[in-house]
């Protein structure tokens, strides 16, 4: 700090004293540009508008959606759309379906990384190194690897068009294991010492110690895992054979190319059923995902 | 062995000894506690550990020995008493044009889409790390995209990009391009898949990329601006080298990513038009619909070893230059 604040500052734009603090940047050099602002400010909205033009369109009617020239602003609302997705397609059940396939998912995510994290940072067992050079492994496998044999798996054991065979194959995610073991490593081993002084066992201490101090890790992995299940396609495509357990996504992109494909509003609707919850929930979380994702490195 | 743990967690203070109570020895005491420890360990493993055997390692071992046989649907209820083929899958994979072809597409998805998400993900991360205010907000917006579902975003950019009609044109339109049906040609349908992948995606790189950022010291960076160095020279000649490891870290996920890349395709394209936009997941997904398993299951350990390939390959060229 001392070197910038001896070093005088460029002649030909002294900042104002009154105002010098926040024109520091991050990095300590002297002035943001105004320009930069502007550039970022446009970028975006490049990002934003198609969200903008998804929420406006879906309440236009049909015939105003495939306009040509488009219109910007709608000129006469209406929920028609929605109205449609929810009496004449099932949209209340796929929603359903994706939420608690997501909650599912999330809550044994939860579980059972949080148990086998805790096991890989604080215990000492035969076999652990072993166990996380595995569980790490399958990190980089592609979900196109496993469906096959998973849906010759579920088809064996009757869970095929069933929602609990969309879960299971997701509730034991290596991803929430390696989120857990870094947090529960950060906690003081003397917390898991104490209690053993005091003569709680080893399942009393993860259950009544080391949970409870869990909770920023666990609402990071819950909320990850939810969008990860909420958007999660591929699976969900192969399992799910009848209407009825479709989750969103499915649901939409089966009307997107059969046939209702041309129901243009009917879809953005849909896209809008599909997207809106998610940046809702986003929106309130957003500093826990964005730590999470800075700590790992993983959506 | 037993000792190895203890004096490590006791540094400094003088311990009280926890172990000491049941039975006599120290020696004799530390054993119990550590079976123990591995019981408990077992237990709390053995839940994850079952589902992932089932669910994960299972079907990851049983998709290579399927690629081997010549299972179809029909066999799906005796998958034991399919024939073994030997590399018979593979073989046919190599010499079928349309296997061929998609693998070339998701060839260009990869040259294409990481290069452009990093790309576009660092610059924007060196943006945001140049200011100060609205940084969360800008972070927030310039991430929504990634928390969105593919199928949706997809959906939606399918009518931003219709030839009439479409936002993208109309606004082509105003300053005087005809802009064309960027999903019904042949050589556009890909590249433009590629530029919605990347406005889906780079929030995630630009968020590790800013985190890395931030962690370059700030004195090396205040000293080289007193010795005169611009902010381009800074970004260049301090910023970037020691983003290296994350900058690899983030063309792996993103190479994974891509050499997956399907459901824009599913969505927007259908694959086409003439199989342009068909990619090894696609192609492997199609195959399953036909009741291929083995053929399926062939195409799908192919993109897994170049998933592996590329990864180990990243890892020694962004390495070698420390």
């Amino acid at each position: 700090m001392t070197q910038t604040l001896d070093t005088p500052p460029p002649v030909t734009e002294p900042p104002p004293p009154r105002r010098s603090r926040q024109a520091r940047t991050a990095d300590g050099s002297l002035q943001t540009p105004r320009w930069l602002y502007a550039v970022m400010a446009a970028g975006l909205v490049l990002v934003v508008i198609p969200f903008v033009w998804m929420l406006l369109s879906s309440i236009k009617p049909e015939a105003e959606v495939r306009a040509v020239p488009p219109t910007w602003w709608p000129e006469s609302p209406t929920l028609e759309n929605y109205d449609q997705l929810f009496s004449k397609l099932d949209f209340a059940t796929f929603f359903m379906n994706s939420a608690i396939v997501a909650i599912a998912t999330a809550v044994g995510n939860i579980v059972f990384c949080s148990m086998l994290g805790y096991a890989l940072a604080k215990l000492e067992f035969p076999g652990k190194k072993l166990l996380f050079a595995l569980v790490l492994g399958t990190l980089m496998v592609p979900g196109v690897v496993t469906f096959v044999p998973l849906f010759v798996l579920t088809t064996n054991i009757g869970l095929t068009n069933t929602l609990p065979g969309m879960i299971l194959p997701f509730l034991a995610g290596p991803f929430g294991v390696f989120l857990m073991r870094q947090y529960i490593l950060s906690l003081p081993d003397e917390l898991i010492l104490a209690a053993r002084v005091d003569g709680a066992s080893e399942l009393r201490i993860f259950f009544s110690v080391i949970l409870p101090l869990c909770g920023p890790a666990i609402a990071t992995l819950g909320v990850l895992t939810f969008l990860t299940s909420w958007n999660n396609f591929l699976w969900p495509l192969v399992v799910a054979t009848s209407e009825d357990k479709f989750t969103l996504p499915v649901a939409l992109a089966l009307y997107s190319v059969g046939q209702n494909a041309t129901k243009y509003g009917l879809l953005l609707a849909g896209s809008v059923v599909v997207v809106l919850p998610v940046l809702v929930v986003f929106m309130l979380l957003q500093r826990r995902i964005m730590q999470g994702i800075a700590m790992t490195g993983i959506k | 062995m037993s000792t190895v743990t203890e004096p490590r967690k006791s540094e400094g203070a003088p311990r009280p000894r926890p172990t000491k109570g049941k039975s006599g020895t120290p020696s004799r005491t530390v054993n119990p506690m550590r079976r123990q420890q591995a019981v408990a360990a077992w237990v709390l493993a053995l839940p994850f550990m079952v589902l992932f055997l089932v669910f994960t390692a299972g079907p990851v071992l049983a998709s290579l020995g399927m690629s081997f046989t010549d299972m179809r649907s029909t066999d799906i209820r005796s998958p034991l008493g399919v024939e073994f083929v030997g590399l018979d899958n593979f073989t046919q994979l190599i010499s079928d044009p349309l296997f061929r072809k998609v693998t070339l597409n998701t060839l260009l998805y990869l040259l294409l889409g990481v290069p452009l998400t990093m790309g576009v993900a660092l610059a924007v991360a060196a943006g945001l790390n140049q200011i100060n205010r609205f940084k969360g907000f800008f972070r927030v917006g310039f991430y929504l995209p990634v928390v969105t579902s593919i199928v949706a975003v997809s959906v939606v950019w399918k009518f931003l990009l219709r030839d009439r009609g479409g936002l993208v044109n109309t606004v082509l339109d105003l300053v005087g391009i005809d802009g064309p049906g960027w999903l019904d040609s042949t050589s556009l349908a890909l590249p433009t898949l590629v530029v919605m992948a990347v406005w889906r995606n780079f929030g995630t790189l630009m968020v590790i990329f800013l985190a890395g950022m931030q962690t370059v010291p700030r004195e090396i960076l205040e000293a080289a601006e007193a010795d005169g160095a611009g902010g381009w020279a800074r970004f260049r000649y301090i910023t970037l080298p020691m983003l290296r490891p994350t900058l690899l870290f983030g063309a792996v996920i993103t190479s994974i990513g891509y050499l997956q890349f399907f459901e824009e395709a599913y969505v927007m394209t259908k694959g086409g038009p003439l199989d342009s936009t068909r990619s090894v997941t696609y192609f492997t997904y199609d195959q399953f619909g036909y009741g291929n398993y083995g053929l399926a299951s062939a195409a799908s350990y192919l993109l897994f070893l170049a998933i592996v390939l590329l990864t180990l390959l990243q890892f020694r060229l962004l390495r070698s230059k420390d």
